[in-house]
């Protein structure tokens, strides 16, 4: 079992890297961040499951990779069946010290691979699974995807995406599956304290990482870890947990109920060429989108008769 | 003891899995493979099979979910047909190219529109380039011991391929035929517990299905192939041990009847393979001398024996239960591409019969056998593919 203690400084980090160097994702890749925080934080005693995304060709091609743990690498929409098979496989083999974990981009995750997500979810299977959300195709050159946001360019919504992101954590909480939480690279320490929470959990796990994505995004290749604070603190991106059903803010999203802490939006928007032909009304509609989303999340916070998909361990 | 059982050849396919010690079964229902996934359902819960069991939500699962397992190191089972056979479509290529040595039953059905649940093999013949070795059964027998020697055959190193073992949808899925169920003891003693060289282990990871550049790509298919080669080499071996093992042959790659001193062969698969022995009792009886050549196994397809039979007969009479659209039938296709550049070739007459479950008796194929000799007596074939009782 987790210790319940949780370490208070990234220095505590583990020093062993399984992202090993010679990786060969973009410089700036959030995602990237992401998946060596994951191993820091889960060590090596996992068995990920990678479908086609950013993260299936970041290793690098045959017959060298830079993931020290062993892999799977499959079918787009597949990772929460291919999961649930190699977890069905370590019980029936008697291995029950190793931690499953899905790698999955949000196309794989929101789009065409929500069934299988959705059915791993419905039957308990025992792993975690993290969308790394870079919100767009990226590996296929930043196509739109069900997780990109009103307003973004991307190269098949040339004038802007029409449609609003899908709000996959709830969909996930309504699978009254036992652990929920959004997570960004940008507050390591909060990502990590989340996967070692959920490890700890039976059942499935579901973690949404927001991962910014200098390619997709435009923006310098330096300021990735500053555009996911901007995420945070302006709260378009707002850190929460949902655990057995009940919902919790998480610092420094949970100070930022009251509107006027939170920084303006157009501070996110304007770092970001994708961003660059919103208008004035497409601003002032994600705001009141982004005000409305958080009076429901201080509404869940502050009702312990949670409105939620209740679930209890069974 | 062995025990006979009378049963389905879907509940057999189950019992199959079982007697194989399957580890891992992933399996989505749709008519007519439901009961294959019933009764190992009941096995399950019941305690008498020792499996895991994820009931998946679609086909495409079915198959991911079963990579998934089997990259983990154990023997794993599903079973399908039909729609959600090609819905697997992709899945299917990768489990091959992972050189996962799945075994699933297909129970042949035609596919839509319109709606139709019998018996037609244009499901399991749209996937014959994906990589897979297929087998197709006659009776409820074959199917159990044909699962039993997939298993040994896929399992082996020199193929390391998945299979489908192909039965026709309530021909044979839903008719009660009298089966021999071999000692436990033994069939563990014929197939032992399965050791891939590989697996996703903590103790020594390794990255598998990676992206792969040109400058490799093409050596891992030619791996591909030569397994296929290999299977075809394994296959009458395997046959042939399991048939001293438990009695039971089933011809190899090809099974064969009256075809040493035939004039004319009737090129079959499946139950139809069956019916056209009775045919050919009855054939000979008038003097007629025909033979019946029911192929067995489709992938690998066992060119070289249908050289063989080529060389010694005068016309081959070719029954399909399925359609390549714009070409002709699937058996016809590939026996004429194995003749290709064979001296001395017989006559080649296409039949297309049986779409969509419509009967095939003995007394079709015996209309089909006399319109074949008329042509072989005249040495002209006169029209390629025969459509057989199509209403006007």
């Amino acid at each position: 079992m987790q210790s319940t203690k949780f370490m208070e400084s990234i220095k505590e980090l583990s020093k062993e890297e399984y992202l090993l160097r010679g990786h060969i994702a973009c410089a700036g890749c959030g995602p990237a961040i992401g998946l060596r925080l994951l191993f820091k934080a889960l060590g090596n005693k996992i068995i990920l499951v990678v479908p086609a995304c950013c993260s299936s060709v970041i290793p690098g091609p045959y017959p060298y990779t830079s993931l020290a743990v062993p892999v799977q690498n499959i079918i787009f929409e597949a990772t929460g069946a291919t999961a649930s098979g190699v977890v069905a496989a370590l019980r029936k083999k008697g291995v029950n010290d190793v931690t499953v974990v899905g790698w999955a981009g949000d196309g794989g995750t929101f789009d065409i691979g929500i069934q299988a997500l959705s059915g791993a979810a419905e039957r308990g299977t025992n792993f975690i699974y993290v969308c790394y959300d870079n919100e767009a195709y990226g590996n296929t050159g930043v196509q739109r995807s069900g997780a990109t946001p009103y307003g973004a360019w991307t190269t098949t919504t040339p004038t802007g995406k029409k449609e609003r992101k899908k709000d996959m954590p709830f969909i996930m909480a309504a699978h009254r599956i036992p652990y929920i939480a959004t997570a960004c690279p940008s507050y390591p320490l909060d990502f990590v304290k989340k996967l070692r929470k959920a490890k700890a959990i039976k059942g499935t796990k579901f973690i949404h990482l927001l991962a910014p994505c200098p390619t997709g995004w435009r923006y310098d290749t330096s300021k990735t870890v500053e555009i996911g604070r901007l995420a945070v603190q302006t709260g378009l991106w707002a850190l929460f947990e949902i655990e057995y059903g009940r919902f919790k803010l998480n610092p420094p999203s949970d100070q930022l109920i009251d509107k006027e802490k939170r920084r303006p939006i157009k501070e996110y928007l304007s770092l970001q060429g994708r961003f660059r032909k919103l208008t004035d009304d497409d601003i002032e509609k994600k705001q009141k989108w982004l005000d409305e989303d958080w009076e429901r999340y201080h509404k869940l916070a502050s009702n312990n008769a949670s409105d939620l998909a209740l679930c209890e361990e069974i | 003891m062995a025990q006979t059982v009378i049963d389905t050849a879907n509940h057999i396919a189950a019992y199959a899995a079982k007697a194989a010690r399957v580890q891992v079964v992933a399996a989505y229902p749709i008519t007519p493979q439901t009961s294959i996934v019933e009764r190992i359902a009941e096995l399950v819960e019941s305690g008498e099979f020792d499996a895991e069991y994820i009931r998946v939500e679609s086909e495409h699962s079915a198959m991911a979910a079963c990579m998934g397992a089997a990259a983990t190191g154990v023997r794993t089972f599903t079973a399908t047909a039909s729609h959600g056979l090609v819905l697997m479509h992709e899945p299917l290529h990768w489990a091959s190219g992972s050189r996962f040595p799945i075994v699933m039953p297909v129970v042949n059905r035609a596919l839509g529109p319109g709606w139709n649940i019998w018996a037609d093999y244009n499901d399991s013949m749209s996937q014959r380039d994906t990589g897979w070795i297929q087998f197709y059964c006659a009776d409820n027998q074959e199917v159990f011991d044909t699962i039993i020697q997939a298993y040994k055959l896929c399992e082996n190193e020199r193929v390391l391929l998945p299979a489908m073992i192909c039965l026709e949808a309530f021909i044979l899925s839903h008719t009660y035929l009298p089966v021999k169920i071999p000692d436990q003891e033994k069939i563990d003693e014929f197939l032992p517990p399965y050791k891939p060289k590989w697996f996703l282990d903590v103790n020594n990871p390794l990255s598998h299905a990676n992206i792969v550049s040109p400058e490799w790509y093409m050596e891992f298919r030619y791996m591909m192939q030569e397994a296929m080669e290999n299977a075809k080499q394994l296959i009458p071996e395997i046959d042939k041990e399991y048939g001293k093992y438990f009695g039971f042959e089933h011809g190899g790659l090809i099974d064969k009847y009256e075809c040493e001193d035939a004039d004319l062969i009737l090129l079959t698969m499946g139950t139809i393979g069956s019916e056209a022995k009775i045919t050919v009792d009855n054939l000979r009886k008038e003097g007629l001398k025909v033979g019946s050549a029911r192929v067995r196994v489709f992938r690998p397809f066992p060119k070289e024996e249908i050289r063989k039979l080529a060389e010694n007969t005068q016309m081959f009479a070719i029954i399909d239960r399925g359609i390549s659209f714009g070409m002709e039938g699937f058996l016809a296709e590939e026996t004429k591409s194995s003749l290709c550049n064979q001296k001395d070739q017989p006559l080649i007459a296409g039949f297309i019969a049986g779409l969509g479950g419509r009967d095939v008796t003995f007394k079709t194929i015996e209309k089909i056998a006399r319109k074949s000799a008329e042509w072989m007596r005249r040495g002209r074939v006169e029209k390629e593919t025969v459509w057989v009782d199509l209403r006007k």
